[in-house]
């Protein structure tokens, strides 16, 4: 499992644009990709829930990796939270 | 004639029959099914239908208004095949043995309360989207068709509110304006009006009646009057009106790229106020020369607990790089007074507005303020920063916070952490008390900002919350205006420069005493920048700058100009 800790700094946050791109970006891959905002861990494949989890600009989220191509997905996905969130 | 009150959300005036939103309702009938099986692929086939109907959609957006128009109809689609909302579809299909339009509808609600209950005003809105979603789905599921307007001539739409996918199908040629019952500032009307550049007024509630259709109204979208069947006078008023805005706002436009400065040769800088680094852009699109002061408070505001150096750094960091080398002024931590945040637990005071606010707790809790010093001057590595100090009244506040600043830099320098050896240093004015000192605080910084809404909440002993004090409250009160003449002279003899950053900068009937009086700077929100460069640009004070100093010297200033 690959896990990194980030903190968002698009001024909106995850809302509905950035979660969708997240969730795009999450089917590119095998491994389960999740973000866990104060305990509560949520598939970055399930965009509604994701939007549920309100995550704010300045908050910080961590995201786990895991699965068969994690080596690739985790690094693509910090990549990913770096360029877009 | 009726006049009736809503909310403008985009301003504009235009007149035309008003004609109301058809939409076709699909009925949904509850009914219990036997081959489960079979009604859940009645569902997936009128999902894959409409997630199909969302693309194109898409692709509809993309032609008429961009990338992100179209992106709101992909988030869609990606909402009606979400795995939780088909989960719980198939629940109620499979285990309830219910009808696919019941489990959609019931599925939709579940899912917009979720959404409305959020605390984020954004996210609220998102509830719509979700009906608007599980509403394209039952009507595929029914067969009915989506509604439009069907007249030839423009009309002014009226509804209770539009969901996104109503208003991207409806004739744009059509439509002169929007008058909805419900929907905000954030709804998608208003969105799609800004963008149309057409009146929208929303939240009329039930005032807006079927009755009204087909008659003539006229609709005012900066103060939202609706005007049904006007009178030959007030039509004529209101389209004068409407000719004059539209000349005005040409003309504001010819001044962006133009210099701040008077007939006679007098410049000033006019420079923007902002709450959150969102607010960037409103500064660039409306010509801001830098921003005269960032409050910094929405970081504590939005948190539950103390920001992080990191979290601080990060925003101010935004803000310093978005502006592209244009000067950025920060202003450290406003808490107190009418601002309070639970996690500081400050101690309930009787008279907050003289209690233990902004620098005040700053030099109380060195930590916290350190935190902050720490995530500038990292910050200030990415632009051209200046940093503030809210509600000094004393010059040894300000030396034991440069004392502060200096351990900062110095640790910084020890672990390696670059920072700009050029970051400015100033106070807000707007405590009597610093305005009186202001010959000795100048010699230790390097700018003042006049903060005239406390300054003369404190002068004239005039609670700016209280609406009652009426007359009392004068902020053109020539006690205010002789401090604020002082405190520039201070600084002008000490080679530092004055600002003004209260809402007295933007008042339009003060700027030419700011002029005469020699103020270098005012800060204003975003949008007053171009009337304020206008006034400005239209004063010729060579002839009057005595005139308007005088008039300080005398009992009342009603008389100014």
């Amino acid at each position: 499992m690959i896990e990194f800790v980030y903190t968002i700094k698009d001024p909106v946050g995850i809302h509905a644009r950035p979660a969708g791109l997240l969730s795009k970006e999450g089917k590119k891959y095998k491994s389960a990709i999740t973000v866990e905002k104060d305990g509560t861990a949520v598939n970055v494949l399930k965009l509604m829930a994701l939007m549920k989890l309100g995550v704010k600009c300045g908050e910080t989220v961590t995201v786990r990796v895991e699965g068969e191509d994690e080596a690739v997905a985790g690094p693509a996905m910090e990549e990913f939270f770096k360029a877009n969130l | 004639m009726i006049t009736i009150q809503g909310k403008g959300v985009s301003t504009g005036i235009s007149m035309g029959p008003l004609y109301f939103y058809r939409r076709a309702a699909a009925e949904v009938r509850f009914y219990t099914v036997e081959d489960t099986e079979a009604e859940w692929q009645r569902f997936k086939a009128a999902q894959a239908a409409a997630i199909e109907q969302l693309g194109e959609l898409a692709e509809k957006a993309r032609e008429e208004a961009g990338d992100d128009a179209a992106f709101l109809f992909e988030t869609h689609q990606m909402m009606a095949e979400d795995m939780d909302y088909e989960e719980s579809i198939e629940g109620i299909i499979k285990e309830e043995k219910l009808n696919a339009e019941i489990a959609v509808s019931r599925t939709s609600d579940q899912f917009a309360e979720m959404f409305a209950t959020m605390d984020d005003s954004y996210m609220q809105a998102r509830a719509a989207d979700v009906k608007d979603v599980s509403g394209r789905i039952i009507s595929i599921l029914c067969g009915v068709v989506q509604g439009g307007i069907a007249s030839d001539v423009p009309v002014l739409l009226a509804a209770d509110d539009l969901a996104p996918s109503e208003t991207i199908q409806l004739d744009k040629s059509k439509i002169l304006g929007f008058v909805t019952s419900y929907g905000s500032g954030s709804s998608h009307t208003a969105i799609l009006a800004r963008t149309m550049g057409i009146p929208a007024i929303v939240g009329m509630g039930d005032s807006l009646k079927m009755e009204y259709e087909g008659r003539q109204v006229i609709v005012d979208g900066s103060t939202g009057v609706v005007v049904i069947d006007p009178d030959e006078e007030t039509r004529e008023r209101m389209l004068a009106k409407h000719e004059e805005q539209l000349a005005f706002q040409r003309m504001l436009e010819t001044l962006k790229g133009q210099e701040n400065v008077t007939k006679d040769g007098r410049s000033i800088r006019v420079y923007c106020n902002i709450g959150s680094p969102e607010d960037v852009h409103a500064v660039q699109l409306n010509d801001g020369g830098g921003i005269g002061l960032f409050r910094s408070e929405f970081l504590y505001l939005n948190a539950k607990t103390y920001p992080t150096e990191d979290e601080q750094f990060e925003a101010y960091k935004a803000v310093l790089a978005g502006m592209e080398g244009k000067e950025v002024i920060i202003r450290t931590c406003d808490i107190g007074a009418d601002k309070q945040i639970d996690y500081f637990e400050l101690p309930k005071e009787e008279n907050p507005a003289m209690g233990m606010r902004a620098l005040r707790i700053a030099l109380s809790r060195p930590d916290f303020f350190r935190t902050q010093l720490r995530a500038l001057y990292r910050a200030s590595a990415y632009g051209k920063l200046g940093i503030m100090f809210p509600m000094v009244t004393s010059v040894w506040e300000v030396r034991e916070t440069k004392k502060l600043i200096e351990s900062v830099k110095a640790e910084l320098t020890q672990e390696g952490i670059p920072f700009s050896d050029h970051v400015e240093i100033g106070i807000m004015i707007e405590t009597p008390a610093a305005a009186v000192m202001s010959d000795r605080l100048a010699k230790e910084v390097d700018f003042f900002s006049c903060g005239t809404n406390d300054l003369t909440q404190y002068t004239l002993a005039c609670d700016r919350q209280n609406n009652d004090l009426g007359r009392f409250y004068d902020p053109h009160h020539p006690a205010v205006l002789r401090l604020i003449k002082m405190v520039v002279e201070n600084a002008h003899k000490n080679g530092i420069w004055v600002g003004i950053c209260g809402e007295l900068g933007a008042d339009l009937e003060m700027t030419e005493t700011f002029l005469a009086i020699g103020v270098d700077e005012l800060s204003v929100t975003p949008r007053a920048v171009l009337p304020l460069r206008n006034a400005i640009r239209s004063c010729d004070l060579s002839e009057k700058a005595d005139r308007l100093l005088a008039a300080l010297e005398s009992d009342e200033t009603k008389h100014l100009s």
